[in-house]
């Protein structure tokens, strides 16, 4: 469905993991960008209707990009770059209440 | 130019007493307008942490205690009433609530108050001292600081929003009549009737309730009523939504049914100032974090301030004038709680009905010292 829009520029790929399959991405993607690339969307469900949602803004404003990464939840992954060995999850409904630190 | 829908009564002030007070006057079939200013009014309805509570209330003051009380008793069956007739479900959830204690003598104190209020009102008052065993089996995730807590049955909590809504909807559904983002410039008691004039519109009822929070100050003496009230700033915190973990309101934290943890409790007298501060956000974070340290790694979505309206002694002004019949004030700081007895004995009593007994104490006279 998406693919960039400057396909020439050579990059090192990272190669981090999505509800445990592995993805490649380009190093200095978003996390956003790299999910998208990878085809997951939907990235969550929300807390209240369950309704599907999928990165809007991609600049830090619309909070409906949010995953859980590394064990931090509701991270917005338009905000934070891919890095090797990442581990990515995607949310259903509310955050759990346990400490994640 | 004048409205010349026949009126029984005008009320002033759309927040959660003054709708309280006109869905009950409409409930018993009066035909009432309700005037109401926009936005950029001081909305302590709109901000305040839905609680609805007993414990600690009414020190030293029985007939408050009892009145209060009353209402948080009353209000299962309000809200059953609202979610009948307005479809609008209010959220409340009335388990009891807990006052968490941070070190022994502070667990010694709020005991010692409510054992007070117990004797004061005579006996009947419900309540509970818990140690740090016994909360952590009512509340499993409370932190190492918290010594105990009090708990109280009668306590709740609702979504004060949807409080709103659901009134707003049920005095419509009642053929109450609301006019939002009006200010009233004068109001002048006539032959038996008050005219309220909005602008150029004049509006003719012969009955007058004040319910306009910090407004009624000004509004009070125009029919020979006086409302001494003051602001005083709350401000809160909210936080994304979180599966459930806390099914028990405090003072200073409630999660609500859609899963969002609310924290406040502040209290500060800066006049008409509505903002925020680090200061008292930072505090009022440390103190949930302390009570629950899983809230460490939950994020805030949203603060706000909001002024509470509070006479001198924060007891409620509940009054009838003298020299202006017909014209009510209603105002006191726990709108939410008191709404179930604002839009039944009080709106009663409003219609011509006898005064509560418990309210007898609460004209402004009082502050005349």
């Amino acid at each position: 469905m998406f693919r960039p829009i400057e396909p020439t520029l050579a990059r090192q790929t990272v190669l981090l993991q999505v509800q445990g399959r592995p993805i490649t991405a380009r190093e200095g993607d978003t996390l956003a960008i790299a999910l998208l690339n990878a085809g997951v969307v939907p990235f969550r469900q929300t807390p209240v209707s369950g309704q599907p949602r999928a990165p809007l803004c991609l600049m830090g404003v619309c909070f409906d990009c949010l995953v859980e990464v590394d064990g931090r939840q509701n991270v917005q992954s338009c905000m934070v770059e891919v890095s090797e060995g990442m581990q990515v999850r995607l949310q259903s409904g509310a955050r759990r209440a346990e400490d994640a630190a | 130019m004048r409205q010349h829908t026949e009126l029984d009564t005008l009320v002033i002030g759309g927040g959660v007493v003054g709708m309280a007070v006109a869905y009950g006057l409409a409930r018993a079939g009066e035909r009432v307008r309700l005037l109401d200013e926009g936005d950029d009014a001081f909305r302590a309805a709109r901000g305040n942490f839905g609680l609805v509570w007993v414990q600690g209330k009414g020190l030293d003051h029985p007939a408050y205690a009892r009145w209060n009380m009353a209402a948080a008793r009353q209000w299962p069956a309000f809200a059953r009433e609202l979610a009948e007739r307005t479809g609008i479900d209010v959220e409340l959830s009335q388990i009891g609530g807990l006052i968490m204690c941070l070190s022994d003598a502070e667990l010694a104190k709020r005991a010692g108050n409510l054992e007070a209020v117990r004797q004061q009102i005579g006996g009947h008052y419900p309540y509970e001292v818990l140690n740090r065993t016994q909360l952590r089996a009512l509340s499993p995730f409370v932190g190492p600081e918290v010594s105990g807590a009090v708990f109280c049955p009668l306590d709740g909590h609702v979504s004060p929003l949807r409080l709103l809504r659901a009134l707003f909807q049920g005095f419509a559904n009642l053929g109450g009549e609301l006019l939002p983002g009006v200010h009233v410039d004068a109001i002048e008691h006539r032959s038996g009737e008050f005219r309220v004039r909005t602008g150029a519109t004049e509006h003719v009822a012969g009955k007058l309730v004040l319910a306009a929070g910090l407004g009624n100050r000004a509004l009070a003496p125009l029919v020979g009523l006086e409302a001494p009230v003051q602001p005083l700033r709350g401000q809160i915190l909210v936080t994304e939504r979180v599966q459930p973990f806390l099914r028990h309101p405090s003072l200073h934290v409630r999660q609500t049914g859609e899963g969002v943890v609310q924290l406040g409790d502040s209290k500060e007298d800066v006049g008409l100032d509505d903002g925020t501060t680090l200061a008292q956000l930072a505090r009022i974070a440390d103190r949930a974090i302390r009570c629950f340290p899983l809230l460490k790694s939950v994020n805030v979505v949203r603060t706000w301030g909001a002024l509470r309206v509070m006479s001198p002694d924060g007891f409620p002004i509940y009054q009838a004038s003298t020299s202006c019949p017909g014209a009510f004030v209603v105002t006191c700081h726990s709108g939410v709680t008191l709404a179930s007895q604002h839009a039944g004995p009080l709106a009663d009593w409003i219609r011509g009905g006898p005064e509560p007994a418990d309210i007898t104490g609460f004209k402004a006279e009082r502050f005349h010292v």
